[in-house]
């Protein structure tokens, strides 16, 4: 009775235990997965909280005096003529202006600096829309200098030293005074959307870059597409299987795990240097990131394939139907909703790959937009890795909402991978 | 029967045609089949491409270097002459300080990412209801997508100063572009590979595996750590092989908050250099082609290349010869 008791307390005992680890082993779990979670909430959080300031941007209104004398010396009153004017000389009168009392070469120099070296030609923007305010004062919105802009928007502070600042006391009072007449102001920033890159921060935009993208994704769309769906459909449906086909079979999985710069290599050595094919081109990039998103596209497609069940063949040669007009006609179309969600999650892959287009030299400075698939052209991620590079502050926050434009593209696309699954899913 | 002979002219005569027509599908057919394996030939061509241009061009680099100063040189920093005289004027190009820094930053990705991926997985497929397991798994999904150029300003925007704060707090000296700060970044790039690698691994396990345990009285905890890590070892094992691959190849991350000068050192706080990074270095800018600078890159690619390539076969084969046992 005792020895039975004894026994019942030790396994009671034991229990209690076995309990706590059970207990300790689920929260560690628990932990893991927060930990994952936690990761991508600090994420975008960051990236967001940086980033949403790129949108705006500092504008300060200045009155133009849009003098004859200066753009249009000859009166010609013609467009190329007045295109030609010093639209610099131009803007700095106005500033000068504007704050009569500053007199000496040193101050006028930092007054200047207020403004971003892009206003002149905003300006003669202004004018050559309309020739008619030549010779008129008119206010006109000019884009403020990053520092400015930085101090606006309170990413620097007001107080702060001004080494830190960038900006001189003189120039604080400068900006005070307009911003009591209300002439300083945060608008929505349409040089980021439209703009290419510059070395100024506020001139900086991602047009360029996003065309670069767009262009070089279409070229790798173009390539991969056909061919994997080629190779998905002969290893599924045709292939006997043999040593060459399982060598196929092998080989694809393992280039689907070749590190992308690996791919970048490839694209110098062959495409750039035996094909002499357009350093830095969108077309050499497509291709390089279709060699890279063929493995995916072929182990989808051949899931996708995989998936159509035997009635489907059997019914279709059954009553005639050849292997090719089976595959064709019946399972080709039936796997299509799958072919194409594994092409959008690898289309959204190159979308962020960078590696191997900087392998083919697709790093470069570019301010305009490409307009053939063999012109020079930069691409988003490129863009990103290029502005983390630069040292001035304003430039963080607009790589971090280049980011933001990447990351949204990037969610578009899966969740329109995970749409085409939910809504095409045959149950068979 | 006479009444029928119409018909059976009439048939001969379709059959005729059917023929004929029979004939110029199984042509086409044929050619369709011919072009259907001409497509599937462009993943070989690729893997071809890849290991003769990487051949081709580390031949011409070895021609200038020889081989074994590169595989176990312990000094790495590629120049270029200013003067063709100049002492060192072709630089050291020994590949073991890249490798090292390659494994340093790899094994902190690999011990961040472990754990927390299988514990991830084992909490997913054992404890966590159906409706959690499908939200949670998909978020989880998206550390996979995130580009990795984001994961580097990441780095270098949050964690290496975060680190280097924390460091400065407790005494450490943690340089702003330290292996811990890439590797930490680069594991959890990697958490949700190996999560669901580990979990299509503890799936496979066969139920009455995991019953028979149940029923003798285990809890869940210890049929998990005794019956089934034990059973889902090798996929578990092959999915950490395909994520160190992962890491070695991986680019942007190591680009960004790594180092960029060879420092031989197995310290995580200080500054190393990878690999791809030098790659990138190398690549990057105007060039000669044929200087020894941009070919060491080739070399290293192919360094890379038959890395990588080792570790996903084995791993592959692992994986399969693991899925095969139960089914």
């Amino acid at each position: 009775m005792s020895n039975k008791t004894a026994t019942y307390d030790k396994i009671k005992q034991g229990l209690k235990k076995r309990r706590r680890s059970e207990s300790r082993f689920r929260s560690i779990g628990i932990a893991s997965i927060s930990v994952g979670l936690l990761f991508i909430a600090i994420l975008f959080i960051s990236v967001t909280s940086k980033g949403y300031n790129a949108f705006t941007q500092t504008m300060i209104q200045i009155d133009v005096f849009f003098d004859p004398d200066v753009l249009d010396p000859n009166g010609s009153n013609k467009l190329e003529s007045i295109a030609r004017g010093d639209y610099r000389a131009v803007t700095r009168r106005t500033l000068s202006n504007t704050f009569k009392d500053v007199s000496s070469r040193r101050d006028k120099r930092q007054l200047y600096k207020i403004l971003s070296s892009g206003a002149q030609f905003q300006i003669r923007d202004t004018a050559l829309k309309n020739l008619s305010v030549i010779g008129t004062t008119i206010p006109v919105w000019v884009t403020a200098s990053d520092d400015v802009d930085m101090m606006i928007k309170g990413v620097v502070d007001r107080k702060a030293r001004p080494r830190v600042r960038r900006l001189s006391e003189k120039q604080m009072n400068w900006i005070r005074a307009l911003e009591s007449q209300g002439k300083v102001e945060r608008q929505f920033n349409t040089t980021f959307f439209f703009g290419g890159d510059s070395r100024e921060p506020e001139l900086a935009g991602i047009a360029v870059a996003l065309v670069g993208t767009i262009l070089s994704i279409l070229i790798c769309l173009a390539f991969a597409v056909p061919f994997g769906v080629m190779a998905a459909v002969y290893l599924e449906e045709f292939a006997p299987k043999n040593r060459w086909t399982t060598l196929l079979e092998i080989n694809i999985n393992n280039l689907a795990a070749v590190p992308s710069i690996v791919f970048g290599l490839l694209g110098l050595s062959v495409l750039l240097n035996v094909f002499e094919l357009p350093r830095s081109s969108p077309l050499v990039g497509g291709m390089v990131l279709a060699l890279m998103t063929l493995p995916t596209i072929i182990i989808t497609g051949r899931s996708a394939l995989m998936a159509v069940p035997p009635s489907i063949r059997e019914a279709a040669l059954a009553i005639g139907a050849s292997r090719v007009q089976t595959v064709f006609h019946h399972v080709l179309p039936l796997a299509m909703p799958g072919v194409l969600t594994g092409t959008i999650i690898g289309s959204a892959r190159a979308l962020g790959e960078t590696a191997p287009l900087l392998m083919i030299g697709m790093v470069a400075f570019i301010v305009d937009i490409p307009n053939s698939l063999t012109a020079p052209a930069t691409a988003l991620p490129i863009q990103v890795f290029l502005w983390a590079d630069q040292p001035e502050r304003a430039f963080g926050e607009r790589t971090a909402a280049a980011i933001l434009v990447l990351l949204i593209f990037t969610c578009l696309m899966n969740l329109a991978a995970v749409f085409l699954r939910r809504k095409f899913e045959t149950r068979w | 029967m006479p009444c029928n002979s119409d018909i059976d002219v009439s048939a001969i005569d379709t059959r005729r045609h059917s023929t004929a027509k029979h004939q110029k599908r199984l042509y086409v057919e044929r050619v369709v089949i011919g072009i259907l394996i001409a497509g599937s030939t462009v993943a070989v061509l690729t893997t071809l491409g890849i290991i003769s241009a990487l051949i081709f061009e580390s031949i011409q680099f070895f021609k200038l270097v020889s081989i074994w100063d590169f595989l176990f040189g312990m000094q790495w920093s590629p120049q270029t002459a200013i003067r063709v005289d100049q002492v060192g004027a072709t630089g050291a190009f020994g590949a073991v300080p890249l490798l090292v820094g390659t494994l340093l930053i790899s094994a902190v990705a690999l011990s961040v990412s472990g754990p927390i991926g299988l514990f991830s997985a084992i909490y997913l497929a054992e404890y966590a209801t159906p409706a959690t397991r499908r939200v949670v798994k998909p978020i989880l999904e998206i550390l996979a997508g995130i580009p990795t150029v984001v994961y580097g300003f990441f780095a270098v925007l949050v964690v290496a100063p975060l680190l280097r704060s924390g460091g400065e707090a407790i005494g450490l000296s943690i340089s702003s572009e330290s292996a811990l700060a890439a590797g930490l970044v680069m594991g959890v790039m990697t958490i949700p590979f190996v999560c669901s690698i580990s979990d299509d691994a503890i799936i496979a396990v066969p139920m009455s595996l995991k019953e028979g345990a149940q029923g003798l009285g285990a809890t869940r905890s210890e049929t998990t750590r005794q019956v089934i890590l034990p059973a889902a070892l090798p996929g578990i094992a092959g999915g950490m092989l395909l994520a160190t691959s992962r890491v070695i190849g991986e680019t942007m991350i190591v680009v960004m908050a790594a180092g960029l000068t060879a420092n031989l050192t197995l310290n995580p706080f200080e500054a190393v250099t990878t690999v791809t990074v030098q790659i990138v270095t190398l690549l990057t800018g105007d060039q000669e082609f044929d200087s020894a600078k941009t070919l060491a890159a080739f070399a290293l690619g192919l360094l890379l290349f038959v890395i990588t390539l080792m570790l996903n076969v084995f791993a592959l084969h692992i994986v399969r010869k693991y899925r095969e046992q139960y089914e």
